[in-house]
């Protein structure tokens, strides 16, 4: 199932005896370099993905930190969709871009991610949720997002599977997709180091120092990295490095479970979704159905147990759904984190205060699919170019101070 | 020849494909499991878990003991999901139908 790496057919790197042989992309062990221009903490899909387009920008010495394996987190545990369906202008844009780069993806970054654009179907229970529906479609359409509202017989057109039983509405736009989270790490990772990143695994950053010169000296087991800049990509770990230097990041996790079932022969095109209860699913490229469903009342937690409420949750809601599906096979389970941030929207930006320590954090879910967008403007941004709008609205200080009651909330996070 | 050897029969996960997997870096037992893809087919690790573990051991000079299987994940066996729909303990939306008869459920 390991997709293709052009490397792989690159045989003007092989040796005498016909093996490729590449250096590692990932050191495990070693020591760490003595300084670096920027390091990144958290190798997940938005670290990597700044750090490439930094490296390929020419910052020759970035440095990825990953406290424990590649994909650990939550980009290694999400569904893989990807969206241009959101409640806000600015999300609505940043994801026309990343969906761009996704469709690029292979051919940018030389893996085969599986991007497949089979569309999203989200399907209304209440009038109520019509009108939701209603008026983020047209805030879509003017950003020139092809979405549309459809009555529950056409959506039969799309996923004839359906039980239209309570269904009042749908909205529909066919260019958004699904990709294979695991692949895209790999390939973002390849390419940084390509680039002349480092990236290393196994490495929890244990303290901080803020430097009299600017910058921080990252301590970690492996040695200390003198550090022009860190930018925080930890995820739903995001709070507590940013502790260490007596930043206050207000999110915090929230565990969602998610499941795969047995490969089938491909039968569903979009990713379907029920906005009443959370509950989504996607039929990847093997074949699984991929799927998950929001419990609502579950406290803040790292941890990532799986529970058969979940899994019966989801059963009863998706069989009710589609009942052909009744019979299909649950193979796993598993968990990841969420990094909530109070008005859904990420957090980015140089820290108040600290304009060496960069944040992006608090995507609530949606951080694989803002990754290549947000990665590509952090670059842009970090090597001299003028900063996105995203720098400027999507701050911390947002939280506080005399603007706090004037931003944009973003209520369209599913799952 | 490691190409010929296959460590994971749900995945057609080969011996050439773990030596790929270690070359590049991706050497913890739950990278290996995302870079190849071992374990999680029907099997999800039951039958190619050790096979992989001995092999990753020899190839990153570790004795076996220092590679702790990867995380294991529900159900024990593939379930279909028709036997979870009345679980008593499945959240209740508020837009949830009640409970059909036991008789009006089982095929």
């Amino acid at each position: 199932m390991q997709p293709v790496l052009d490397e792989e057919e690159d045989t003007s790197r092989a040796d005498v005896s016909g093996e490729i042989r590449l250096p590692a992309t990932l050191e495990g062990a070693g020591p760490l370099p003595a300084s670096a221009e920027f390091v990144i903490v958290g190798g997940g899909v938005i670290g990597l993905s700044i750090a490439y387009y930094l490296a390929k920008r020419g910052v020759n010495d970035v440095v990825v930190i990953e406290r424990g394996y590649l994909a650990e987190g939550a980009s290694g545990r999400n569904g893989g969709g990807v969206r241009q369906q959101w409640s806000t202008e600015l999300n609505i844009r940043l994801m026309q871009e990343s969906v761009e780069l996704c469709r690029r993806f292979a051919v940018d970054i030389g893996v085969n991610v599986w991007f497949r654009q089979g569309g999203y179907l989200f399907l209304a229970r209440s009038a109520q949720e019509v009108t939701r529906l209603e008026k983020n479609v047209a805030l879509q359409n003017r950003c020139g997002v092809a979405t549309r509202m459809l009555e529950p017989r056409q959506a039969l057109t799309i996923v004839p599977e359906l039980d239209l039983t309570g269904i009042v509405g749908a909205a529909y736009n066919p260019t958004d997709g699904i990709l294979f989270p695991w692949p895209f790490l790999w390939g973002y990772a390849r390419q940084a180091a390509a680039h002349g990143a480092r990236i290393f695994t196994q490495t929890p950053v244990s303290g901080l120092d803020p430097l009299n010169t600017g910058g921080y000296l990252v301590h970690t087991p492996r040695g200390a990295v003198r550090a022009r800049r860190v930018i925080n990509a930890t995820g739903a770990w995001s709070p507590k490095l940013a502790q260490m230097i007596g930043v206050e990041v207000p999110t915090f996790p929230i565990r969602h479970e998610i499941c795969s079932s047995e490969p089938l022969k491909p039968f569903l095109r979009p990713m379907v979704s029920e906005l009443a209860s959370g509950l989504y699913c996607s039929q990847s490229m093997r074949g699984e159905i991929v799927g998950g469903i929001t419990i609502p009342g579950h406290d803040s937690t790292y941890g990532m147990g799986s529970t058969l409420e979940f899994l019966a949750t989801y059963a009863r809601r998706l069989v009710r759904l589609m009942p052909i599906l009744g019979d299909i096979k649950v193979l796993r389970q598993w968990a990841g984190p969420y990094d909530q941030s109070p008005d859904g929207n990420p957090i980015l930006g140089a820290a108040p205060g600290h304009p060496d320590f960069f944040l992006a954090c608090g995507f609530v879910g949606h951080g694989f699919m803002m990754a290549p967008i947000v990665g590509k403007l952090y670059g842009e941004w970090l090597t001299g170019g003028q900063p996105h709008e995203i720098f400027t609205r999507y701050t911390l200080d947002r939280f506080s101070g005399a603007t706090a009651a004037h931003h944009e909330k973003e209520d369209f996070n599913i799952g | 020849m490691a190409g010929k050897i296959v460590l994971c029969r749900c995945e057609d996960v080969t011996l050439a494909d773990l030596e790929h997997s270690v070359s590049r870096g991706y050497r913890d037992i739950e990278e290996v499991k995302r870079y190849t893809g071992f374990g999680t087919g029907p099997c999800q690790g039951k039958e190619c878990l050790a096979a992989v573990a001995t092999q990753l051991a020899s190839l990153t000079q570790q004795p076996a003991a220092a590679i702790p299987p990867f995380t294991s994940r529900p159900p024990l066996s593939p379930t279909p999901l028709r036997l979870l729909v009345r679980d008593p303990g499945a959240h209740r939306f508020p837009d949830d139908p009640p409970d059909p008869a036991a008789s009006e459920q089982e095929p």
